[in-house]
């Protein structure tokens, strides 16, 4: 019979046993309804959730929520919006309780003083050009100023089908400012003419993924499995789809025969009542979705199913110890 | 001390479940070294701990909470916490 201790040599087996045990409980939370930005292609306003639920305004009634979160065993609370940076107070509500991950476009500068070490990512879509056609301002401009060596904060570069043979720019613009990047692909949910892939890009992009990964291995957070999966869409020869998607909202989840997914993944509304049916759009179309953690949790669930060699399994780890260390599980 | 036929017996089904449970290939019920590691060797991970603990649940009538998950690290170790709540159980039933 295959065993971990049987597929992997000492050095994988440890990688291994270091975050076999993690166990990590997430959930997504919209801290607001609100943005300083209003992109083409944000999941969030193209689908009207912004109109899902009005806000709790209540700061002593996020507290409790986080609480009642906690005891419900979330370990990891991830914050989108919205921006959840308009909402500070709320974000502390997290920071205070739980190990807080926070989404931000970074116009806002996060004060470090009040939320030392707190993971930051910040959005990034594209580069000055596709930003001011699909953000309506080169937002990197001011986010790098904002955040520039900040140990803590990372961007989340969503590649565009524009970026073929432009990624690089991006990435050493991001080294220069002393930071990280992890990088996926836009979904284009508005169908923005020139922003949808067709697969030759999907693979163009790949072998690019994969150039800047070993070019800049201090600045990238990412392994070529994901690369794989994300351009390809396919895992072991599944495709992703609603009936293979990991992170469904679990009370909300009725799919049978239910897949592997996240335990106690919730999506909540600003209102801290409702729940949204996943961590994106319900009008997404889920066979285009290019969702990164979507796809690196749909590795992360299937560990089993990656036992059937030593390759598929230090895929899986590489995989795993990437999301380990952009919701800081694990150092750098 | 050596394990007595109960304990031996429980073992084995519980070998059985997860083997059916997780769909393992080339091992059976005997040969399941009950000291093995569900996690390190086995890639088991919580969910598949959940669903071998809804069928330990129907089976032996005992409630596990998924709080002890992590202590249910071999098959001896989830016979021993069903050994514990089936005398526990008994201990209640004749308050």
């Amino acid at each position: 019979m295959k065993t971990v201790s049987t597929l992997l040599d000492q050095n994988w087996y440890e990688r291994y046993k270091a975050i076999s045990r993690l166990n990590i409980r997430s959930s997504i939370y919209d801290v607001t309804n609100r943005c300083n930005l209003r992109c083409k292609g944000c999941f969030f306003f193209s689908s009207d959730e912004h109109k899902a639920a009005p806000e709790e305004e209540d700061v002593v009634r996020w507290e409790s929520f986080v609480e009642r979160e906690q005891a419900r065993g979330v370990n990891l609370a991830i914050l989108i919006g919205g921006e959840p940076t308009l909402y500070l107070d709320r974000v502390e509500a997290f920071y205070k309780r739980l190990p807080t991950y926070c989404a931000t476009n970074g116009l806002i500068k996060i004060p470090r003083d009040r939320f030392p070490g707190m993971m930051v990512g910040i959005s990034l879509w594209g580069d000055e050009e596709d930003e001011r056609l699909l953000r309506g301002k080169d937002a990197f401009a001011v986010s790098s100023r904002n955040y520039t060596g900040d140990p803590d904060a990372y961007y989340l570069y969503t590649i565009t089908s524009r970026q073929l043979g432009r990624t690089e720019r991006v990435i050493r613009r991001i080294a220069d400012a002393g930071l990280k990047v992890h990088m996926q692909l836009l979904s284009n949910d508005e169908g923005v003419d020139g922003f949808s892939w067709t697969p030759p890009q999907l693979s163009d992009i790949r072998a690019e993924m994969d150039a800047m990964l070993e070019r800049y291995p201090g600045t990238v957070i990412s392994c070529r499995y994901y690369h794989e999966i994300i351009t390809t869409g396919r895992m072991l020869g599944r495709p992703f789809s609603w009936n293979e998607c990991p992170s469904v909202t679990e009370p909300l989840d009725n799919r049978h025969p239910r897949p592997k997914r996240l335990i106690r993944f919730i999506r909540w509304a600003a209102d801290l009542k409702t729940m949204h049916r996943c961590c994106t759009s319900a009008t997404r179309d889920c066979t285009t979705c290019k969702d990164g953690a979507a796809h690196m949790s749909w590795v992360m669930v299937n560990k089993r199913a990656h036992m059937r060699s030593a390759k598929d399994l230090q895929n899986w780890i590489e995989v795993y110890e990437m999301f380990a260390k952009l919701y800081r599980f694990i150092p750098w | 001390m050596p394990e007595s036929k109960e304990t031996r017996e429980r073992i084995i089904r519980i070998a059985e479940i997860i083997i059916e449970e997780l769909k393992l290939e080339e091992i059976t019920p005997e040969s399941f070294n009950p000291d093995m590691d569900l996690v390190d060797e086995l890639g088991v991970d919580s969910m598949d701990l959940a669903t071998v603990a809804l069928v330990l649940q129907d089976e032996y009538g005992v409630f596990i909470d998924e709080d002890d998950y992590p202590k249910l690290k071999t098959v001896r170790l989830i016979a021993e916490y069903v050994q514990s709540r089936l005398h526990g159980q008994k201990a209640n039933d004749s308050l």
